[in-house]
């Protein structure tokens, strides 16, 4: 009851700039993509891997590329995300899984971990991994997913450090 | 309320005087029930009568003494005996004799001083109650029944508006600004988020009010966080230069006013979260303190009671008198600072801090949130791996630990 005796003026919205017209129709200033996509297998017999295409599209100031494409493998997910558990500050997502059981010889049907319809689950998984990853704020200043995104190679002997200085 | 109902021999009941004609109020128990209180006013009078009524026509009730005592205490639960009484007043009824049939006696406490409002919390309780005794040789009769306290405060002469900008340094900045840092339980809260900076793909955001409550004091306190509401202002992703409006109405929730170390005891506090949560769930916040009154009723009842006209009375000449009361102490509270990235809850999201022409009140120095004045800093976010219990930031959105 006690609305009656409030007056419209009170619960009236505060005064506020109005939006630019630039700022209403630029694109956005959040725009981030990556892909993982064009699985190959490269080898032969035991020696047999895959890597994935990593294609990354975006507009945010840290990243050096506003456009990269890298090939990676699964190995080097699990090193990315070693780097980041140990050195940034975030609970890192998880991988999918690793497919020990498949690795066993004899396994009946199938390639194992080279199957399509794993690779296509792993891909899912590696894809939601990266995309999540990459638009933390925090793991934006980590030297090494930068270079994951976005150097043609990983170097394992990198210095660990931060891009954005803390 | 049949509070400790007597056992043998005699049924004892107080009945307070105008009860058909005052006011009430819902307070919780205990064990969760909730309860109506008649409702009083400090400097009100708490008059009435008590009825003993012998049981069995015939028996002999000898006793010692009959009294009736008004009671004000604060009960801290986690400390099983630890009650305070900060109100204490007898009256004797009865000099020691012998009851055979029912008895009535009148009493009053003239004016009697409520300092605090009655309050039922996670960890504490404060409670007015008037309690009779009839005393004997091996075991008392008692019953109680409770009243309700309400404090009521006058509307703050100053009251500023909170506007602050805060983020995450080059990720997201916005500016807050709530119409007032002091509302009344029936206000509301008018504001407006501005958008400087996203980087970040917000997907909504809401407006929460917490309650903290604070009990006992030093190692032994307890804090108790609990959300009393949640309301989303915006739905979807904003760009730089929009304006998100805020009206909440606070008449909707169940609302105490502010409470500041009460009898040294427990505090209340509330608290406007504001949080953004992005595409992955990530949440990122910022709480800001404000205060909450009870303010007294514009409007008067058409039924002129001559209780309720008293009680108004015997307020002001109350107010006038004395020196520091809570009540005028809870209006000339500043918005406090942040409160920093302590608590688990906290520590599972980003907390926003002041940008560089943010707040130079806050006292971001100790806590992992970011230094107001800084150019590059990396957003406080939880070392949350080790920690039980704290949520994932990247993970699940867990809302009730919040």
């Amino acid at each position: 009851m006690s609305t009656s005796t409030q007056s419209a003026a009170s619960i009236q919205r505060l005064q506020h700039k109005r939006q630019t017209l630039e700022d209403a129709y630029s694109p956005p200033a959040n725009f981030l993509e990556i892909d993982v996509c064009n699985p190959e297998t490269h080898g032969v017999n035991k020696d047999r891997y895959t890597d994935y295409e990593v294609r990354m599209r975006t507009n945010l100031p840290v990243f050096r590329l506003k456009e990269s494409s890298v090939r990676r493998r699964y190995s080097e997910f699990e090193w990315l995300r070693g780097e980041l558990e140990r050195d940034s500050k975030i609970v890192v997502p998880k991988l999918p899984g690793k497919a020990l059981r498949l690795q066993l010889p004899f396994r009946g049907g199938g390639d194992g971990r080279f199957d399509d319809e794993f690779i296509e689950e792993r891909r899912r998984g590696l894809e939601d991994f990266i995309n999540k990853v990459a638009g933390h704020p925090l793991a934006q200043n980590e030297k090494c997913l930068h270079m994951f995104l976005q150097e043609q190679t990983v170097d394992r002997g990198y210095v660990p450090g931060k891009v954005r200085t803390t | 309320s049949f509070f400790g109902l007597v056992s043998q021999g005699a049924e004892i009941d107080i009945v307070l005087d105008g009860q058909e004609s005052r006011k009430t109020a819902e307070l919780k128990l205990e064990d969760g029930r909730k309860e109506r209180l008649p409702l009083y006013y400090d400097g009100e009078t708490v008059s009435g009568k008590v009825n003993i009524l012998v049981k069995k026509s015939g028996t002999k009730l000898e006793h010692q003494g009959i009294k009736i005592e008004f009671v004000g205490q604060i009960d801290l639960y986690f400390d099983r005996g630890n009650r305070h009484e900060f109100v204490s007043m007898v009256r004797e009824l009865a000099r020691p004799g012998i009851l055979t049939q029912g008895v009535c006696y009148g009493f009053e406490f003239v004016n009697v001083e409520k300092p605090y409002e009655s309050y039922s919390g996670a960890n504490v309780r404060l409670r007015c109650y008037l309690r009779v005794t009839v005393v004997k040789r091996l075991s008392d009769l008692v019953k109680e029944q409770d009243i309700c306290v309400h404090t009521l405060a006058q509307y703050p002469d100053l009251n500023s508006s909170i506007k602050m900008e805060v983020g995450i340094e080059d990720c997201l900045h916005i500016e807050f600004e709530y119409n007032k840092s002091k509302y009344h339980l029936k206000d509301v809260i008018v504001g407006k988020i501005f958008f400087l900076l996203v980087r970040i793909k917000i997907r909504h955001m809401e407006v929460q009010i917490i309650r903290r409550e604070l009990a006992g004091s030093g190692p032994a306190a307890l804090n108790e966080s609990e959300t009393l509401a949640k309301f989303e202002i915006m739905d979807g992703a904003p760009v730089r230069g929009e304006s998100i409006p805020i009206r909440l109405f606070l008449s909707g929730y169940d609302l105490t006013p502010s409470m500041r170390d009460v009898n040294k005891k427990f505090s209340v506090k509330y608290y406007l979260n504001l949080v953004l949560v992005d595409e992955e769930e990530r949440r990122y916040f910022k709480q800001q303190e404000v205060t909450l009154f009870r303010r007294a009723e514009k409007r008067r009842r058409p039924i002129a009671n001559s209780y309720i006209e008293q009680a108004i009375f015997h307020h002001r000449t109350a107010q006038f008198g004395q020196q520091q009361q809570p009540t005028t102490r809870a209006q000339q509270q500043q918005p406090q600072a942040t409160p920093p990235l302590t608590t688990p809850e906290d520590a599972a999201a980003a907390a926003l801090s002041p940008g560089r022409h943010g707040d130079a009140n806050n006292s971001a120095a100790d806590s992992p949130e970011l230094e107001s004045g800084s150019t590059h800093v990396s957003p406080a976010l939880p070392a949350a791996r080790s920690a039980p219990g704290i949520k994932d930031v990247l993970g699940e959105d867990d809302d009730d630990n919040y």
